[in-house]
């Protein structure tokens, strides 16, 4: 732990994040030269393809992020994917990421007016919208899986390869990219920090915390979206449920990258190597076969203990 | 009387408007029904809204202290598959095993508990963890759908009084005088009654129980006060945990079986979250009861009987659901306008 | 009648926060069958003492005797249980529970181990019979309850642990006449009965009314006691104020009357705490807020900051209509507001010094979308160098800092923004004695430079060095308005207390 000492608190979560990632890319090399005698993890094809498959949840992770710096969440994750990505691929053409991206941006609008003026907890208003959204594609699909295709360019982005890199990768990195000059380089960015440390202090401080509030789900929604036209890109189409499964994971990336839950603290650094660091647990126990069951629970117990261990970190320093 | 209970209404209007929601929805139901109100249709209803009325009442405890229980729906899997294995045998057996699936959903609300308190993590994301690990356990327990719960434990307890009398031979085989009376009554709500009324009802009316209202309401008043915070805490993720193994134990006698089905849990613990709000609970803590949150949940189930009855396509629930949700919580949120001092809205 | 004995006695009792001492070697007894009146100005140890004697804190220093046994409480209720029970300046009520679950929360009557709902509607009936309060259903809730019943329910809540000693911590502040009424025959049955009330007030009839033995704090110390009628009303007030000027504060420039007001306000009124406010700020000219605490001087400066609803009158900015519909509206017209409470307004404290400084003015920043980097860093330094916060770098939390390295923060941080209005709500508060004057002359520095500053503070002799002019209000009124000579202490404290400044002077 000496190694450490130099970090600073806010860097410390994602510097063991980090390093527990280290362990168990190691723990799975371990374990393919113990049964196959081959490191197969350690190979070039297969980071750059667990990095394809970060992607998707990267982007959701990124806006999570946004949201979870409020002190807010966004429970409609799922629906929004879904029905960008469901939009995305009836309206076809070249508007078909247009569309997607653009059922984002209502639903980010809608979520942030219920959270800044209504002030509802955004958890149940979150929720709400996510039902409806669920209702508003099953009653356009009829309830069957979709028979519309994605569009060349959403698979282009999705599943080929721009200079030997996975196409999505470069859509995660710019996603990425703007996120933190939001996050570090504009009044918007501050803002969001400074309403999720202190709403009351940021209000008297004449920042227009309503729209930060806005703001900040709209960019969840869209990246959200984002993740669900690519994700209908890479399977060729859209279905319903594609977007459960990144509902909490993209929670937990953000959390285990060191962002607090109640918000204001928290670097995009840190949520990227959240999303690593899942990506490569379920790859690990993927290859040792691991039944689903360990794998739930060997996921909870990680969020538990290093959290455990962020707090203890956290007393200590006091 | 009267103005007493005019007073309570208003300090209950949470409750008395999902309670009003609630009467009018079902009374229009058994109106609309085809078939009118009948016996089988209510045994029915009550069927299917027993494990969503456990798990809102789980639900309720953590939020009454501002807190959130993202585990409730796992941990009804979780004790629905050990239920699966134990309920078996000879009615002593059967007992055993109902006081084995009992006991380890609660000692997992205690575990959350802890976890919260001693490890001070938010709640919210002690139990997102926890709730992975209790499906992971579930998926051991019970890998593929399966068991072999008795089919007359599963007949006694999803009929009539008189049929479940008449299962294990009393009351004259159920047609004693004195059973008439509730005869026709659906053993689920029985049960879901019994266990409201015996332990919610103790519950809130201990020091403890208090506690996690005023931990709700005001917390450093609360602990200004000199009440048991830590132990509040604790105890309410235990009473989350308890009616979650309810929900699980008779949504394995239900369907005679343990089911793993992890997407199921989540979408449990999602309409749990639906169902403590839609019932008066307030998400910020302090203000509402687990009666209300059944209630709320009866209102979730009830919609959801209308798409079978009217020819609505039941592809429009998830919608109609939603937009209710939306409303009711809009409708509550009207007093946001009323407050004069915007700093009193960061509170 | 002095034959009676000593409950409460303190013993050499000193009581520091950090370096800041709250409490020094007070010796203070009081006696059972008494009410005994507690003096001093805000900050003068008041509630330091009450709290040391209520259980809430331990002393540093010194001993605690209860019926004179020493005792060391670790909570209040470890105090209650000797029958010392306290009535909190801060309402200690649940407000989600009802009034009969609030008046019993710690200790309600139980049947078979559960809380008995019926009897305890019936015992809270008789407690609040007792103080005159039938009208207050035991079910309501303490949310739903006006703040003077509210406040009765505390009382009723003290009353039903059956207390030795009771400490009524501005108890009165909130209540109706009818309801101080009230409270004085029920000080006069409890007198009779041997308990020792411990009264502590702003209001100076009411102490003249009550008490019939009185003790002065200043500063920390215990200045003397006496019996009701020893010493006249003008003596008293000597006491409270004492002789010692503890801080230097800049020349204030001769300036003429008449020039342009920068900002003026007139008929303002909100909801109960403004009645029709009026009052003007020249350029360059400090104005001050007095008077007793919660007389309306902090809604005033929320209601020009547009923090409140439905204020209604007119306010004019440099001779124009202006409405403060919003904090962020009030910035764009160059006004700026150092709230009340740092911590939880002022500041981000988890936040960096940069973030903190450079929160208000993003756009004075950044070029397009962007902060620029240099820009950004050059404004912190010029900050930070002109403020002189202390601190290693603009990177640390602000929770690291002192609490008057903090409050530069704050101050800082509206600076930059050249605001030609500067609203402040007590900045002195909890700062050192240093960092203090650094603050005078940096307000005085502001106001030769043609800003227009309206003052709140606690502190009488801080609006007197500070100040061109005093407006003091009562009852969300202005009341009177002293400057030049007419500025002492005296004056301020006399009209603070509404009573006329001839009587005193």
């Amino acid at each position: 732990m000496s190694t450490f000492i130099s970090v600073t608190p806010e860097n410390r979560p994602i510097a063991i994040a980090a390093a527990f990632t280290v362990v168990i890319v190691l723990i799975g090399t371990g374990y393919t030269l113990a049964t196959q005698g081959t490191a197969p993890m350690l190979t070039m094809s297969y980071l750059l393809q667990q990095l394809q498959i970060g992607s998707f949840l990267g982007l959701c992770a990124a806006g999570m992020m946004m949201v979870i710096l409020l002190g807010h969440i966004d429970l409609s994750l799922p629906w929004t994917l879904t029905a960008a990505a469901m939009m995305a691929t009836t309206v076809g053409g070249a508007w078909a990421i247009p569309a997607g991206l653009s059922v984002g941006l209502v639903v980010g609008v809608v979520n942030g007016l219920g959270v800044s003026y209504l002030r509802i907890p955004s958890m149940i208003f979150t929720l709400g919208v996510d039902s409806v959204l669920r209702g508003l594609m099953i009653a356009h699909t009829g309830g069957f899986a979709p028979q519309t295709e994605a569009t060349p360019l959403m698979r282009f982005l999705a599943a080929d390869k721009i200079a030997g890199l996975p196409a999505a990768v470069f859509v995660w990195g710019a996603v990425s990219v703007v996120i933190t000059i939001i996050l570090t380089r504009t009044g918007f960015g501050k803002s969001i920090y400074a309403t999720g440390a202190k709403e009351s202090a940021a209000f008297l401080s004449g920042i227009r915390t309503h729209w930060v509030i806005i703001g900040a789900f709209v960019a969840s929604s869209l990246c959200a979206s984002m993740a669900g036209i690519l994700l209908a890109g890479y399977s060729a189409k859209a279905y319903q449920g594609m977007g459960a499964p990144f509902l909490l994971p993209a929670i937990a990336a953000v959390v285990l990258g060191g962002t607090h839950i109640l918000g204001g603290r928290g670097r995009f650094l840190g949520t990227l190597i959240g999303v690593v660091l899942i990506v490569f647990l379920n790859s690990v126990l993927s290859i040792m076969q691991m039944p689903e069951a360990f794998r739930q629970i060997i996921y909870g117990v990680v969020i538990v203990s290093m959290l455990l261990v962020y707090g203890r970190e956290n007393k200590a320093r006091h | 009387m009267m103005i007493r209970f005019k007073s309570w209404v208003g300090r209950n209007r949470g409750f008395t408007g999902a309670l009003l929601l609630f009467t009018v929805l079902f009374i229009g139901y058994h109106i609309l029904h085809p078939r009118g109100f009948s016996t089988s249709v209510f045994i029915q209803n009550a069927n299917e809204s027993v494990v969503i009325g456990f798990l809102a009442m789980a639900q309720t405890v953590p939020v009454l202290m501002g807190g959130l229980d993202l585990s409730v729906g796992a941990v009804m899997t979780l004790t629905n598959t050990i239920a699966s294995h134990v309920v078996t045998g000879s009615p002593l057996q059967m007992v055993g095993g109902m006081i084995v699936t009992l006991s380890a959903g609660t000692a997992f609300g205690l575990m959350n508990g802890l976890i919260v308190v001693f490890g001070r993590i938010q709640p919210i994301i002690a139990t997102l963890a926890t709730g992975a690990i209790a499906s992971g356990l579930a998926l051991l327990v019970r890998p593929s759908p399966g068991g072999d719960i008795s089919s007359d434990l599963n007949w006694a307890l999803t009929n009539a009084v008189f049929d479940f009398a008449e299962t294990y031979g009393f009351a004259d085989n159920g047609n004693a005088a004195w059973l008439q009376p509730i005869a026709n009554v659906p053993v689920p709500l029985v049960i879901l009654f019994v266990l409201g009324v015996c332990v919610w009802v103790p519950f809130k009316r201990t020091v403890t129980g208090r506690t996690v209202y005023a931990v709700g309401s005001a917390e450093s008043a609360a602990y200004m006060s000199g009440l048991p915070v830590a132990r509040a805490k604790i105890a309410a993720f235990t009473l989350a945990g308890f009616f979650a193994s309810c929900a699980g134990l008779y949504l394995a006698i239900q369907t005679s079986s343990g089911n793993a089905d992890i997407n199921q849990a989540g979408a449990y613990t999602l309409n749990s979250i639906a169902a403590v709000v839609l019932g008066g609970t307030s998400l910020l803590g302090g203000v509402g009861g687990a009666i209300g949150s059944l209630v709320g949940a009866g209102i979730l189930r009830v919609i959801s009987f209308y798409f079978r009855i009217l020819s609505i396509d039941p592809l429009l629930q998830s919608l109609i659901e939603g937009l209710v949700l939306l409303a009711a919580v809009s409708i509550g949120a009207i007093r946001t306008f009323r407050v004069k001092n915007k700093l009193e809205l960061f509170r | 009648m002095h034959e009676t004995s000593e409950i409460v006695r303190l013993d050499n009792v000193s009581r520091y926060f950090g370096g800041i001492t709250a409490l020094k070697d007070v010796d203070f007894s009081c006696r059972a069958g008494s009410v005994h009146g507690i003096l001093g100005e805000n900050g003068a140890g008041k509630s330091t003492l009450i709290k040391i004697l209520s259980g809430v804190l331990p002393p540093s220093e010194g001993q605690v005797l209860v019926d004179g046994e020493p005792v060391q409480y670790r909570s209040p209720s470890e105090a209650t249980e000797d029958g010392i029970v306290c009535i909190f300046q801060e309402l200690s009520l649940i407000p989600d529970l009802s009034v009969a679950e609030n008046i019993f929360i710690d200790n309600p009557p139980r049947r078979f181990g559960l809380i008995d709902g019926s009897a305890q509607r019936r015992m809270a009936e008789e407690v609040l019979a007792r103080i005159k309060c039938e009208d207050v259903d035991p079910d309501a809730r303490v949310r739903d309850l006006s703040l003077s019943r509210r406040q009765m329910v505390e009382i009723a809540k003290a009353i039903s642990k059956d207390p030795r000693v009771l400490i009524l911590d501005e108890a009165t502040s909130a209540l109706t006449s009818r309801d101080v009424e009230t409270v004085y025959e029920l000080l006069d049955q409890l007198t009779a009965n041997n308990v020792s009330s411990l009264f502590i007030s702003h209001r100076m009839q009411e102490v003249e009314a009550l008490c019939d033995r009185l003790s002065v704090f200043r500063n920390g110390s215990h200045i003397r006691s006496f019996d009701k009628g020893d010493l006249s009303e003008n003596e008293i007030v000597h006491l409270m104020i004492g002789r010692d000027i503890d801080a230097q504060y800049p020349a204030k420039p001769a300036r003429e009357r008449a020039t342009d007001p920068a900002l003026s306000v007139s008929k303002l009124h909100w909801e109960n705490s403004l009645t029709g406010v009026d009052l003007s700020i020249g350029k360059g000219e400090i104005v001050g807020l007095g008077g007793l605490d919660g007389q309306g001087q902090k809604e005033l400066l929320l209601a020009l900051f547009g923090v409140l609803k439905g204020v209604t009158g007119a306010v004019d900015l440099k001779g124009t209509p202006f409405s403060p519909k919003s904090p962020s509206a009030c910035k764009n017209a160059a006004m700026a507001l150092v709230p009340e409470d740092r911590k939880t307004e002022g500041l981000m404290l988890s936040l960096s010094i940069a973030d903190n400084l450079l929160l208000p003015n993003y756009s004075g920043v950044s070029r397009g979308a962007l902060i620029d980097a240099n820009l950004a860093a050059r404004e912190i330094d010029d900050a930070i160098a002109k403020l002189q916060i202390k601190t290693s770098s603009p990177a640390v939390a602000v929770e690291t800092l002192s609490g008057g390295n903090q409050q530069k923060v704050v101050i800082a941080k509206w600076l930059a923004l050249n605001p030609d209005v500067i609203l402040l709500n007590d900045p002195t508060r909890g700062i050192d004695v240093g960092t203090k004057q650094e603050i005078y002359s940096l307000i005085r520095d502001l106001a030769n430079a043609g800003k227009a500053i309206l003052l709140y503070s606690t502190d009488y002799a801080e609006l007197i060095g500070c100040c061109d002019r005093v407006s003091i209000m009562y009852d969300g009124l202005v009341v009177s308005e002293l400057q030049g000579a007419q500025l002492t202490e005296q004056a301020i404290v006399a009209a603070s207390l509404n009573i006329q400044s001839e009587e005193v002077a």
